[in-house]
């Protein structure tokens, strides 16, 4: 199964589908296909609230539409205005379905929070430590639950 | 950690103080959990990078708050808007753009912020002390007042910048405790020339090959033989800020709280250490071009917003000389030191070149670039960084030197002699 990987810490639960415990900063569940980088990313420069498209041509998911997938990045990096970027992303339906981060990114926890309050709509936002996170690959199928635990199913 | 609000914290969350604090609160002592954050703390003054207009959503959250009767308890200055109030009509702005920006500048403005309208608030005389605890949004001037201010501020985002600024408080994190200010990250030169170390070029060159290794943590710049001005450090964080996450940086013996390498880093030893070659800067510098041909279209200088003495230094190499006449030549800066300029007659130096001066915004927040304009060059690394992007269009990184030259035969002219390895 993929990502079943030495040293990460997920468990093995009765179906021996690999669970991974995160934290739910905003809660929510949802089930999509991660699209993952190493790489920080500044929404403002970075990610078009237009189509949901990265537009950081320095980034590594560069050219890719992220809109109906599960972004996974280590956090936010550059501009102060990434948080409007991403509260304009919700308003348009144009945010990924749900972002998975390396610790707690307390930029997109901010925007989501007014999201939420403003308009009665977020997407979840989920922290892991780094073993669980750097365990996570691209076109992975997962389940994010209300609690922050993550369902591995399988690849895409 | 488990969040302790102090008498007058909690009456406000009660909404005794009326429903904008209410709101305001609501959000801060939401994030201080999220951010587990013991307390909250008080600030002297703010810098807001949420008045800037991107779409439906924060023309909303900033009418909404206008309505609510929001009003900033603190000294609280504003950052580049979403157009140049007065001359958006200059340039290829749409008008629906234009009035959304306005309406969105006026509601800050009722909210009691001054009309500073700059990425730049400490070159106005809204300059925050050592040891001031402030809440800044702009990650430019965040790493600029952290850094060669020594005031101390987190990186505060649009939206929550505002949410300070009504209630005076913030969580006691990051960068407002001082046991987070130390470095982390020494970093070294290995053989650098005299000569590029003196220019004004090698600073958003270093500044956008360190933001990449260092990411949020804090570097400390040492055993360098160069003593840089304010300008040079304010490109070098702005770079820093663009292609990392840096909001506070030292310059041992130069900047405020790295007098010794021993104050730098404190009790702890440093995390990494990062010698820099010749080869890292090259290579740095050719990532902030992404123009393979020589066509130029426009040369745009003032990310940050330029600074009077920027402005001054621009004089000597354009007087008596003109810049193409298929080409633009845009520097930004805020209204304050243009207005200083103008009285200067610097202003009048400019405009004789061919140059355009435009305040209150910059290329990459207001969609003001007509289509024709394809290529770009800027002495700016954060311009550099953004604008592929951003703005859908080529760009070429120079120095103010290769820019003004360029201008003159409209084409792009590089001089590389201070790059070769």
């Amino acid at each position: 199964m993929v990502g079943l990987g030495k040293g990460a810490g997920g468990e093995l639960n009765r179906d021996s589908k690999r669970t991974l415990g995160g934290l739910a900063v905003i809660s929510g569940s949802v089930t999509g296909r991660l699209i993952v980088s190493s790489e920080p990313l500044s929404f403002w420069g970075g990610y078009d609230f237009n189509n949901g498209k990265i537009i950081d041509r320095q980034h590594q998911l560069s050219g890719q539409v992220v809109k109906d997938r599960i972004l996974v990045i280590p956090g936010t990096k550059g501009s102060s205005t990434t948080t409007a970027v991403l509260l304009e992303a919700v308003l348009r339906g144009t945010a990924p379905l749900a972002i998975v981060t390396l610790g707690v990114d307390s930029f997109l926890s901010l925007a989501l929070v007014v999201a939420g309050e403003m308009y009665g709509k977020s997407i979840p936002l989920i922290s892991l430590g780094s073993e669980d996170f750097i365990s996570l690959e691209s076109d992975q199928e997962v389940c994010l639950e209300e609690d922050g635990t993550i369902i591995l199913c399988g690849s895409g | 950690m488990k969040l302790k609000l102090s008498e007058p914290d909690s009456s406000k969350l009660a909404g005794e103080s009326g429903r904008a604090v209410q709101v305001a609160m609501s959000i801060m002592v939401r994030m201080a959990r999220i951010q587990g954050a013991s307390h909250l703390l008080s600030i002297v003054s703010s810098h807001i990078d949420s008045a800037l207009y991107i779409g439906q959503s924060t023309l909303d959250y900033a009418e909404n708050l206008v309505d609510l009767g929001a009003k900033v308890s603190v000294p609280t200055t504003l950052n580049v808007a979403g157009v140049d109030h007065r001359n958006w009509d200059r340039w290829a702005v749409p008008p629906e753009w234009a009035h959304k920006a306005r309406r969105q500048m006026l509601a800050y403005r009722a909210m009691g912020c001054k009309p500073t309208w700059t990425c730049a608030p400490y070159q106005t005389e809204e300059r925050p002390s050592y040891g001031d605890q402030i809440a800044w949004g702009e990650s430019s001037a965040i790493v600029f007042a952290n850094s060669v201010l020594g005031a101390r501020s987190e990186r505060y985002p649009d939206l929550l910048d505002i949410c300070a600024a009504i209630t005076g408080r913030v969580p006691a994190i990051g960068l407002h405790l001082a046991e987070n200010r130390v470095g982390q990250v020494l970093v070294r030169l290995k053989s650098i020339s005299v000569e590029l170390l003196g220019s004004d070029e090698f600073y958003p060159v270093l500044g956008h090959h360190i933001g990449k290794l260092v990411g949020s943590r804090v570097a400390a710049f040492d055993a360098i033989d160069a003593t840089p001005s304010e300008d040079q450090f304010k490109a070098l964080g702005a770079a820093m800020a663009s292609s990392g996450a840096a909001a506070l940086f030292h310059w041992v013996g130069v900047t405020p709280e790295a007098t010794t390498l021993q104050d730098t880093f404190g009790a702890k030893d440093p995390e990494t250490v990062i010698e820099v070659s010749m080869s890292d800067l090259v290579q740095a510098r050719n990532e902030l071009s992404s123009s393979p041909s020589n066509e130029l279209d426009m040369v745009v200088l003032g990310s940050p917003h330029f600074s009077l003495n920027e402005l001054k230094a621009l004089v000597p190499l354009i007087k008596g000389r003109s810049c193409d006449s298929d080409l633009r030549f845009l520097i930004t800066t805020g209204r304050g030191v243009r207005l200083l300029a103008e009285e200067m007659g610097l202003i009048e130096e400019l405009t004789a070149f061919g140059a355009e001066v435009t305040v209150d915004t910059c290329i990459l927040t207001t969609p003001m670039l007509p289509p024709e304009i394809r290529t770009i060059m800027t002495n700016s690394a954060k311009y550099a960084y953004y604008t592929p992007g951003l703005l859908s269009r080529e760009v070429v990184f120079g120095s103010t030197e290769e820019c003004v030259e360029s201008a003159v035969i409209g084409k792009v002219l590089r001089d590389d002699r201070l790059w070769s390895v």
